[in-house]
């Protein structure tokens, strides 16, 4: 069999398993930062019930395999919710939901590294603790926040492979797909992986981007933001 | 009433004791694998920090590998991919496979920890041995990496807790240990608690060993030099 | 003139060295005999730290010798660790290994480099500890030392290699004027008992009562060499030292 051929066949498949893979961490990034940052200001900012039940929200995903927490939400809660959804909804909704848990922690370390000054200073100014937190301690918490990304980024996608097992069909599903199919085993699992290591470099470049785009001179927050 | 009971029984007689036999898996593979994770971790964040030409960068390669490719993938390679390559195919059992695999991930990320804390000692300590007359082995190996080592311990507790949650994947090529052993539990009688009883196996195994590591990194704390 | 080398235990010939295009040693040569103690002085940034790395080779001159006895230090290639074991050296900030208590300091590079017992190890590192008035805190760590507690370990730490001279580089530098002095106190001790010292420092009270000869380094080379009795006498010559001495003098009102 020809390889070079085989692969020629099979590559758009491949690459449309790349944008699915892609979709999966996008999703859940964006789910993660969505649900971690007020989670994080909960944590930090909240009376104690609320400190309570993020703190064991946090347990809880941290506390789980990705591959348990996939069948508890594919075979279990979702169905008894009465929610019929499509895998992918699925597993970027559980990689978004357990992002959170780990989000909220690199976004209460920034919020905490704050110095305290920096509340004082827009209260005396007559601001609300909410505007003072919206409008203050937000900003730069998201860009202290911002190295911890590069953290986090390259785990949810290595992650998001796991998501083969309730049949996602992203990358690593595509090329098991290929694999029983051609019978042609190592080079696309190299090929598979080479794609990998390609996203996670080319999703650090745009973390890298993104943390210059935001910079603000001079101010480096305990991140590396702000070297000009 | 009727439906806890039942339950109760259900989990007594058939979810407990198929659980019981994969945690036993789980358990070895976690407690087989970490040791050996520790020892090439260290070496490969020796290799990294002080290496010369090859092996500095054989190590770079393999860690760069390891953290980009996603673990599923690794352990594909290694229990379906190896034995397909002519002449140099090696035919693991599924166990093994998995050991391999979680050795490559864990010291991969083991000696992220390592290196980090290696390149954090101050360089007056190797002055010193030195000028003490210590070969720059003996300085490494008397001055260098205990200091380093202690220093690494909550990293490597956070990868050893990582590892017990990552075991999970061996289900992914055959090996039923705990997490497989629930899918196969909940595949046969479709009882939507098994996941639950599963994933409350994994959070008090995370949870404790959380709090033997909180007691070890006391207990190896250097007196005077607690965290600022 | 008629001197026979073997008079001196350590020669210093003409070490040159570099950095970029910095000159930092510009040909030094001195030589030291047993017991001598040899007090450098000189503004910031001249290379007397730079020469005392020269002579037990953590900094590698570019050219020139440094002989021990009659055995090149200099090119010994892997026999550096023998000759380490013979020059001692103290550090302005110590470098105490911060994992080990004040005892383990002492008798780790006995063990792993001089090949000791532990218990005989044990024993050498208290009677040293014991010397330097320390013997109250072998088990303490670093971190719970004071800086004039600290340096004391890392004088016992030198001298239990039984070195034939000991380099110290600023010793106190680093500490208050409280612990200054119970740290010079035990360097004169060991000068009066015949140890052959090299010291950077700037404490001039020292250097009149203790030294043999005072070195005054300016850019890279010794600019003038004597005796305390000739620099602090009112014989001619010295200006540079003098000068220098004045100006450290309103500093350190000693
Ligand atoms: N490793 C190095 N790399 C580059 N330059 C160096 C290095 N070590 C020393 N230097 C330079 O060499 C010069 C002499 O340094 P050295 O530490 O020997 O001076 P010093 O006389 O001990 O001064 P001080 O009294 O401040 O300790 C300085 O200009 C210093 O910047
Ligand atoms: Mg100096």
């Amino acid at each position: 069999m020809d390889l070079f051929s085989v692969v020629a066949e099979w590559f758009p498949y491949l690459v449309e398993g790349i944008l699915v893979t892609v979709g999966l961490v996008a999703s859940a990034l964006i789910i993660g930062a969505c649900l971690g940052l007020p989670m994080a200001i909960g944590q930090v900012y909240g009376s104690r019930p609320l400190k309570y039940v993020i703190g064991l929200y946090v347990w809880f995903f941290r506390g789980l395999p990705v591959l348990v927490l996939l069948f508890m939400f594919y075979f279990t809660i979702f169905p008894l919710l009465n929610l019929d959804l499509d895998a992918f909804f699925v597993g970027a909704t559980v990689l978004g939901l357990r992002g959170a848990a780990y989000q909220s922690q690199i976004f209460r370390g920034a919020i905490q590294s704050i110095s305290e000054g920096q509340m004082t200073a827009a209260r005396s100014l007559g601001m609300s603790r909410a505007a003072a937190i919206r409008t203050i301690i937000i900003p730069q918490a998201v860009r202290i926040a911002l190295p911890g990304w590069s953290n986090e980024y390259p785990n949810i996608l290595t992650d998001s492979a796991i998501c083969y097992a309730i049949g996602v069909a992203e990358l690593l599903t595509r090329t098991s797909q290929i694999v029983t199919q051609t019978y042609i085993t190592m080079p696309i699992y190299i090929l598979c992986a080479l794609m990998f290591i390609m996203l996670n470099f080319a999703g650090m470049r745009v973390i890298a981007y993104l943390e210059k785009r935001v910079a603000i001179p001079g101010f480096s927050g305990g991140g590396q933001a702000g070297i000009v | 009433m009727d439906e806890t009971a039942q339950f109760i029984d259900f989990c007594i007689n058939i979810l407990f004791p198929a659980l019981a036999d994969g945690l036993m898996i789980t358990v070895l593979l976690v407690l087989i694998t970490a040791p050996f994770g520790i020892a090439f971790g260290v070496l490969l964040a020796v290799g990294r920090v002080y290496g010369k030409s090859y092996g500095n960068w054989i190590c770079r390669l393999f860690v760069g590998f390891v953290k980009g490719c996603p673990l599923m993938l690794l352990l594909f390679i290694l229990y379906f991919g190896l034995p397909t390559v002519p002449y140099v195919g090696v035919t693991f059992d599924a166990f093994t496979a998995s050991i391999i695999g979680f050795i490559c991930c864990n010291s991969a990320y083991n000696s992220e920890y390592v290196r980090g804390a290696i390149i954090s000692v101050k360089e007056g300590q190797l002055i010193a041995a030195s000028a003490l007359g210590m070969t720059k082995r003996q300085a490494i190996m008397y001055i260098v990496l205990p200091q380093a080592l202690r220093r690494a311990i909550p990293g490597l507790s956070n990868e050893f807790i990582y590892l017990i949650k990552y075991s999970s994947l061996a289900y992914m090529i055959t090996l039923v240990e705990l997490t497989g052993a629930g899918k196969i539990v909940f595949t046969k009688y479709f009882e939507p608690g098994v996941f639950f009883v599963v994933g409350i196996v994994y959070l008090a195994l995370v949870t404790v060993t959380t709090v033997g590591a909180n007691a070890l990194e006391k207990k190896y704390a250097v007196p005077g030099t607690q965290k600022r | 003139m008629s001197e026979n080398k073997t008079d001196y235990i350590l020669r210093v010939e003409d070490i040159h060295k570099t950095y970029g295009d910095a000159e930092v040693l510009k040909g030094v040569s001195f030589n030291v005999r047993k017991g001598d103690t040899i007090v450098f002085i000189g503004p910031s940034g001249t290379g007397k730290s730079t020469l005392l790395r020269c002579i037990n080779q953590l900094t590698v001159p570019d050219s020139g010798r440094v002989w021990l006895h009659d055995e090149e230090v200099t090119n010994s290639g892997k026999k550096i660790n023998r000759f380490r074991q013979k020059i001692g050296m103290v550090f302005q900030n110590f470098y105490l290994f911060d994992h080990l208590t004040a005892i383990k300091n002492v008798e780790i590079a006995l063990i792993k480099v001089k090949g000791m017992s532990p218990e005989a190890a044990r024993e050498k590192a208290l009677y040293e500890l014991r010397q330097v008035g320390m013997e109250d805190f072998a088990d303490h760590y670093p971190a719970e030392l004071s800086g004039g507690q600290a340096q004391r370990v890392s004088i016992a730490r030198a001298l239990a290699m039984e070195p034939d001279v000991i380099l110290f580089d600023e010793p106190t530098s680093a500490l208050d004027p409280e612990l200054t002095r119970e740290v010079l106190e035990v360097m004169r001790k060991l000068a009066l008992e015949g140890m052959t010292m090299l010291v950077v420092t700037h404490e001039m009270g020292f250097a009149r009562s203790v030294a043999t000869e005072i070195v005054f380094m300016e850019s890279g080379v010794i600019q003038e060499i004597g005796t305390p009795a000739e620099v602090f006498g009112d014989g001619g010559g010295f200006e540079r030292i003098r000068s220098f001495m004045g100006k450290i003098g309103d500093l350190s009102g000693d």
